[in-house]
């Protein structure tokens, strides 16, 4: 089911992501191999369900259900603060490129799907689910459980962030 | 059901959960055949429909918490994700 796609289709994606990854603070996984293996997926399941579901998890092939695994996923930023890898290991932390950290599988922390479907209430600012972070250098504001490790506009690493709300 | 059998020394019954896209399931099958051992695999996202259906039913007869790799060893124990110690453990190699 692979064989229609091209060693070109991924490498020019493979290429493209590693740009994008880099000018957001992002790294793909150094292991070349490994990481167009999974680009190669990104397009299989591109063709297959019209979109970059995560090459690691099953698809429902609904979208809607399916957008929080959607490359780049939901889960990615708490994994790699967590494991310095995505659960793919498509995105691996600046530990890792230091050759600091090697990458091993991670477990799920994606919900089951019928925790997926409780309804979460609406927020307000009493009660926010995650905290604010502040880029002390540019201004940029995240509200995740930990701030970047580097700033997606800016560059400063994450000890230049402060709490913000 | 397109399960895939995988010729090899027997040792027990091994049967693979996986993901035709995933990286780590194709490290999983190549960990099981440089061991040498026989086991049965299906690429779970290539099903479709009830049979799809039913295969995941199958999986969450052990764990709520299904995810890929999913190796079941004689219809028993099971270990989730690419782990080759905690095979060759549950194994005895």
């Amino acid at each position: 089911m692979n064989q229609d796609i091209s060693q070109g289709q991924i490498d020019k994606l493979y290429e493209r992501l590693d740009k994008e990854a880099e000018e957001g603070g992002y790294h793909l996984n150094p292991d070349i191999e490994f990481t167009k293996d999974l680009v190669k997926g990104l397009i299989t399941n591109e063709n297959r369900y019209g979109y970059w579901s995560c090459p690691c998890r099953l698809a429902s092939g609904n979208k809607a259900e399916d957008l929080d695994i959607i490359c780049p996923c939901d889960y990615r930023d708490p994994d790699l603060n967590d494991y310095d890898a995505c659960y793919c290991a498509l995105y691996v932390s600046q530990k890792v490129m230091n050759g600091e950290k090697e990458v091993a599988p991670i477990p799920e922390r994606r919900p089951p799907l019928e925790e997926r479907l409780k309804l979460k209430p609406v927020p307000n600012i009493s009660s926010l689910p995650l905290p604010v972070w502040r880029c002390k250098v540019c201004g940029y504001l995240c509200a995740r459980e930990n701030p970047p490790e580097v700033c997606p506009v800016c560059k400063a690493k994450k000890d230049r962030f402060e709490r913000f709300i | 059901m397109k399960i895939k059998h995988i010729e090899g020394e027997k040792n027990g019954n091994i049967m693979m959960y996986t993901l035709s896209t995933c990286v780590w399931c194709k490290k999983i099958k190549k960990y099981l055949k440089d061991l040498g051992v026989e086991y049965h695999y299906i690429d779970v996202d290539l099903l479709e429909g009830a049979e799809k259906e039913e295969v995941m039913q199958q999986m969450k007869e052990y764990t709520s918490e299904v995810s890929y790799p999913m190796l079941v060893i004689n219809e028993k124990e099971y270990i989730i994700g690419y782990k080759p110690d905690e095979i060759k453990e549950k194994l005895g190699l």
